[in-house]
């Protein structure tokens, strides 16, 4: 019997006006596998994912979550996922407690079973105590951590991260990231993320994915693109070859990350 | 921390699954429940808020009632004035609610909103009627404002749950209206331009501050067809005893809040690209 996939994505293209964003996709995760999708800004990374988690409507291509069309079953598909977008986004005016209660009940998170599930996830990471407190007052550490309890309290099947620890302090991402490995060994859950971070994906992913103008570049475990590349070489070798010169797509996607860090600076401050 | 947390996930795990009306209700509730919540961490926003209709009460009305220049019939203007003024509040906080749409699509929690299992119709019902909440909350300050100035309203608990369903589905229907232009917008400042200019157009073409009788013709016609004059119509019957048709006026009120969030809920994505 085969094993349904977490993921499957079979010749996915989307194109912005005449910006072709993500060209013929093709790619499966399994279950219980940490996957990390890669490359720099303006690669097609946010776009696959919002392609997956039924923000943008399907263009060319198929997707499917656990076997759920993303066409046909978007109602189902957005049961099993937990989604951590790239912005900190929380509701400010309400508390850490409430914000979390809101997604469980738009989770349809049975009501005898919401407050436990909404201490679990609180006390994962680690904000029981600062439950009470409006959601504005947080760091930035304590939002993200906040917007992870938030992606949990529907035991997703797939939790969904793009970017979780872009903006944060070393310490602060440390702990995000302990908390994703944390979930993921425990219990299995399969992980889609993006990152940056080559050293984190290569700590924490079990295969990742290189896109680069939308196109997959190579796809595998780490240590398995690491040796390829050459004796020594590290993931962000990997990711220099087959990326080329970086500086250029870094200032494609400079403007816009810097206006996220500002809309986002001025909805929490 | 216990194992279970994570455990259930086979992929079509015994989830429950509302569909249909169920989920409807269950989402609207939710939003609902949640703008409670915010005004309960902020109430300046509701005192704030009750300055204007308050002004409209206390100048105005004490006013146009001393110079008897609106003629009213029976029903003293200030009474008469009362209702319009409710409705005027309500519109107002409906009218700008769309620019929160906007302000959570910068902030990306519509986004997450929009990947929850909740069609696009039920987030839209849920944010009309969250507006809904807030406007009752904002009316209920401008019914006891009334009450304090002496205009002879009802108190029968049954009227008064006819001025919360009426408030609510006017609410509902402005509140959609700002959430569609919203989706045409696109941006906040270009939405209070939108906003500022029809509210007040809205609001004197309507039955509000003047029977429609003295309107001109041409003016007639468009108090006809705005929803606030059904509203302020069906407060005025309730909380004042004055003839109208509640058929006539709960059926627009209905027929628009139904129509303003199917509208809305087709614009809304828009806003997700």
């Amino acid at each position: 019997m085969t094993v349904v996939p977490a993921l499957d994505i079979r010749g996915l293209a989307y194109s912005f006006g005449r910006h072709r964003a993500v060209d013929d996709l093709t790619l499966a995760v399994e279950p219980g596998e940490c996957f990390g999708l890669l490359g720099p800004n303006g690669a097609g990374k946010t776009t696959t994912i919002r392609l997956l988690n039924t923000l943008l409507p399907l263009q060319d291509g198929a997707v499917e979550v656990f076997g759920h069309s993303v066409r046909t079953d978007a109602m189902h598909v957005r049961r099993l996922i937990g989604y951590v977008p790239q912005q900190l986004s929380i509701e400010g005016a309400l508390t850490g407690r409430e914000n979390v209660e809101w997604f469980a009940r738009l989770f349809d998170v049975p009501r005898r079973e919401r407050a436990a599930r909404v201490d679990e996830v609180l006390d994962m990471v680690d904000l029981r105590p600062d439950q009470h407190r409006l959601a504005s007052t947080y760091s930035g550490g304590m939002v993200r951590r906040l917007e992870l309890a938030q992606a949990l309290v529907n035991q997703p099947a797939l939790l969904v991260l793009d970017e979780p620890t872009v903006g944060l302090d070393p310490v602060a991402r440390d702990s995000v990231w302990q908390r994703v490995d944390q979930m993921q060994r425990d219990h299995g859950m399969t992980v889609v993320l993006t990152t940056h971070y080559m050293e984190e994906a290569d700590a924490l992913c079990d295969r990742v994915a290189l896109m680069h103008h939308g196109a997959l570049r190579a796809l595998g475990a780490p240590d398995d693109l690491k040796a390829a590349a050459g004796e020594g070489a590290t993931l962000e070798d990997v990711f220099r070859h087959h990326t080329g010169d970086t500086l250029e797509s870094e200032q494609k996607g400079g403007l816009r990350s810097v206006r996220t860090a500002r809309r986002t600076a001025r909805r929490l401050g | 921390m216990s194992g279970q947390l994570v455990e259930p996930r086979a992929a079509s795990a015994e989830r429950v699954r509302r569909t249909g009306p169920r989920l409807l209700v269950s989402r609207v509730g939710t939003f609902c429940l949640v703008e409670l919540q915010k005004l309960r961490h902020d109430r300046t926003e509701l005192l704030t808020r009750a300055i204007q209709p308050i002004l409209w009460l206390v100048i105005f009305g004490t006013t146009f009632s001393r110079i008897r220049a609106i003629p009213t019939g029976d029903v003293p203007y200030l009474d008469f004035l009362a209702p319009g003024v409710i409705a005027q509040s309500a519109l107002f906080i409906a009218i700008f609610y769309g620019i929160q749409i906007i302000w959570e699509r910068d902030a990306g929690v519509l986004t997450k909103l929009l990947v929850t299992p909740t069609p696009r119709s039920a987030l839209v019902a849920g944010k009309a009627f969250a507006a809904g909440v807030r406007s009752v909350a904002q009316a209920a300050i401008v019914v006891v404002v009334a009450a304090l100035m002496g205009v002879g309203m009802t108190w029968n608990p049954v009227r008064l749950l006819g001025v919360v369903v009426v408030v609510m589905l006017g609410a509902a229907f402005f509140s959609c209206l700002s959430l569609s232009i919203a989706g045409v917008a696109l941006k906040r400042d270009r939405l209070m331009g939108i906003g500022q200019a029809i509210t007040m157009p809205l609001f004197f073409a309507s039955n509000a501050l003047y029977p429609i009788e003295l309107m001109p013709d041409w003016l007639k016609v468009v108090s006809h067809v705005n929803p606030l004059t059904y509203e302020v119509s069906a407060l005025r019957g309730l909380l004042l005893g004055t003839p109208t048709s509640y058929w006539l006026d709960f059926g627009v009120l209905l027929g628009s809040a139904v129509a303003g969030i199917a509208c809305a809920a087709a614009l809304i994505g828009r806003l997700a690209r």
